[in-house]
């Protein structure tokens, strides 16, 4: 097993941990920090595509490494909104817990407009 | 090998850079300013997309242009073809009508105007884009413009819907990224036409793919990744509701045709693409069913977008490797694309229409609607025309569309898909006319209403549910503009 096989194992563990927090648990914050995770997990990919010099055949491929650094910027945009949402949401007065899975729901109308 | 890039190519540029520098203006300028920057920014932005069209009409090829004049791989590439071209001429027509509708309603204008132009950009950017990684960039600027629209108001059941949109869209496009990133280890590009040509049947390539299209699954809300959409484009204020239902909806839907028509046109399945048409057959009935039984006007419209999303990915397994031909040049394809335009149009008039009756009115209940017909008789009849649409009565957008779709389904020897686009379409009959029939009904005490509705915001409606009315004078066959910028031969796998 070489460097590359091992970083791919890994980024492909992280995106498994990432995504069962993102589906499995309720609370926002934690499915936010699952996301991270699996951003995590796609940008050790891309690590690992980049060494292996996918592109030209030469040892390190510099395509990857821009793309992550524009990935990561999305990925912090990305949390700073969530993160913002979650806050104004948790200071809204009348409203004692998070939402939880199915509560933002309203399947059968009620509620106000 | 890409080509090279044509000589309107800097139309493509402008179209995406007019509505961000106008977002860039805006908040500079702040405050009530932020609505006339938009209405500067509005008709220039028509004016591209038409000359857009024009140039494709004339030349017959899609435009293209490189960045920085760097071609693919390196560089990133810019493509409009017919299908694009038609795309960005719709959001720019319902832009301009969202926007006219939307004046002078906000008490926080600039948030929802710079909302307004930065959705409008980030759509161009997706229609236009033609490397997998800008695309990605452009489906997160949608995101990030689109979820803030949904909780202008501040109150904590759209602030909660807000975050459960936020939600399935960052999963989506991770799982899309994800994809991207698998691809560009296989490839080494992400520029659909290189990558067309190297991309052949492997596990690698299959895998990307699938986790590419159920991430854009989960932002085009197909069942079931659905649970998002109700509350949120429900309970968002009427204009924004309109761009969220009619246009944003459609940027995954339009990505997924790309990938699996131009990114990949030989390898799907038509077993494989029957997945996509079975989940869209269970969100038309689903949605349409729900929607029956909604108390509220807004969400029974938005169940109603669910059910709609459906008709889109009909068009999969009846277009993917056809009998005779291409997937572009079936029935069936033009059929989905034309089903997505016409939505697009009938579904904002309808969340308009509910808006200017919910503000007459205080509330939208369906059960108190009674007599709003004679209140606001421009207003229901609006109403009633984009419900013509969505049922796919003539002469309607809605009607072209699924004609195409049964008549693909029935070339193809799919019956089946023709059932459910039937049964789909009576059950929308059920819910438009559960609605019009209160709205037209003699309400019991005279009717008060709460606020007076300008003539200009029903006549608004009006034209933009009569451009869905409009789209049902397209002929009954695969239309030649839709194919401008289809490679017609050379297709790796293909035939």
């Amino acid at each position: 097993m070489n460097a590359a096989t091992l970083y791919g194992l890994c980024s492909a563990v992280l995106v498994g941990l990432g995504l069962y927090g993102l589906i499995m648990h309720p609370e926002p914050l934690r499915k936010i920090l699952a996301f991270n995770l699996i951003g995590g997990g796609v940008f050790l990919l891309f690590g690992v595509v980049a060494r292996r010099g996918a592109a030209a055949g030469f040892g390190g491929d510099p395509v990857p490494q821009a793309l992550v650094i524009t990935g990561l910027v999305v990925a912090f945009a990305s949390t700073a909104l969530a993160l913002a949402l979650l806050v104004r949401l948790s200071s809204e007065p009348g409203r004692a817990n998070l939402p939880s899975e199915g509560s933002g729901e309203e399947p059968m109308g009620g509620g106000p407009l | 090998m890409p080509g090279s890039a044509t000589a309107n190519g800097f139309l493509l540029v402008l179209a995406v850079i007019l509505p961000f520098a106008g977002v860039l203006v805006s908040l500079a300028l702040g405050g009530r300013n932020a609505e006339r920057v938009a209405l500067i920014v509005m008709p220039a932005g028509l004016a591209i997309a038409l000359a857009i069209v024009v140039a494709v009409w004339r030349t017959g090829n899609a435009l293209q242009y490189f960045v920085g004049n760097w071609k693919p791989p390196l560089g990133v590439a810019f493509r409009a073809d017919g299908l694009s071209a038609v795309m960005i001429l719709t959001s720019a027509l319902l832009i301009c009508g969202i926007g006219l509708f939307a004046r002078a309603q906000f008490s926080t204008p600039l948030v929802f105007w710079t909302l307004l132009l930065a959705v409008w950009g980030a759509l161009n950017g997706v229609f236009i884009g033609g490397d997998l990684f800008n695309l990605y960039v452009a489906l997160e600027l949608l995101t990030f413009a689109a979820v803030p629209l949904v909780s202008l108001d501040g109150r904590a059941e759209t602030l909660a819907a807000a975050l459960r949109y936020l939600l399935f869209a960052l999963l989506g496009s991770i799982l899309y990224l994800l994809g991207a990133a698998l691809l560009y280890g296989a490839y080494g590009t992400l520029d659909i036409v290189l990558l067309s040509a190297r991309i052949h049947a492997q596990p690698v390539a299959w895998a990307a793919i699938s986790l590419m299209t159920v991430g854009l699954l989960a932002k085009a809300a197909l069942y079931p990744f659905h649970l998002w959409l109700p509350p949120a484009h429900a309970g968002a204020p009427a204009p924004a509701s309109a761009l969220l239902s009619g246009l944003v909806v459609k940027a995954p839907f339009f990505l997924v045709v790309r990938l699996w028509f131009d990114v990949m046109p030989g390898m799907p399945e038509r077993a494989t693409a029957q997945i996509l048409g079975v989940l869209g057959a269970a969100a038309i009935i689903f949605g349409s069913v729900v929607a029956l039984r909604q108390a509220r006007l807004k969400l029974l419209i938005a169940y109603s977008t669910v059910a709609q999303i459906g008709y889109l990915f009909l068009m999969f397994p009846l277009a993917v490797r056809p009998e005779g031909g291409y997937p572009w040049s079936t029935a069936a394809w033009t059929g989905g694309i034309l089903q997505a335009i016409s939505h697009a149009f009938a579904k904002a008039a309808m969340f308009m229409a509910a808006g200017l009756i919910a503000e007459a009115l205080g509330h939208d209940r369906i059960a108190g609607l009674s007599g709003i017909g004679r209140a606001l008789p421009i207003t229901v009849l609006a109403f009633g025309l984009s419900g013509l649409s969505l049922m796919g009565l003539p002469p309607s957008g809605g009607f072209v569309a699924k004609a195409m779709l049964l008549t693909g389904a029935v070339a193809e020897g799919q019956w089946w898909w023709a059932l459910v686009v039937l049964v789909g379409g009576l059950l929308a009959g059920g819910y438009v006319f559960l609605v019009l029939a209160r709205a037209l009904g003699d309400p019991i005490e005279p009717l008060r209403l709460s606020a007076q509705v300008s003539r200009r915001r029903q006549a608004v409606v009006m034209a933009v549910a009569l451009c869905a009315i409009l789209l049902g004078f397209a002929p009954l066959r695969p239309s030649d503009f839709l194919q401008i910028g289809r490679p017609d031969t050379g297709i790796v796998g293909l035939r």
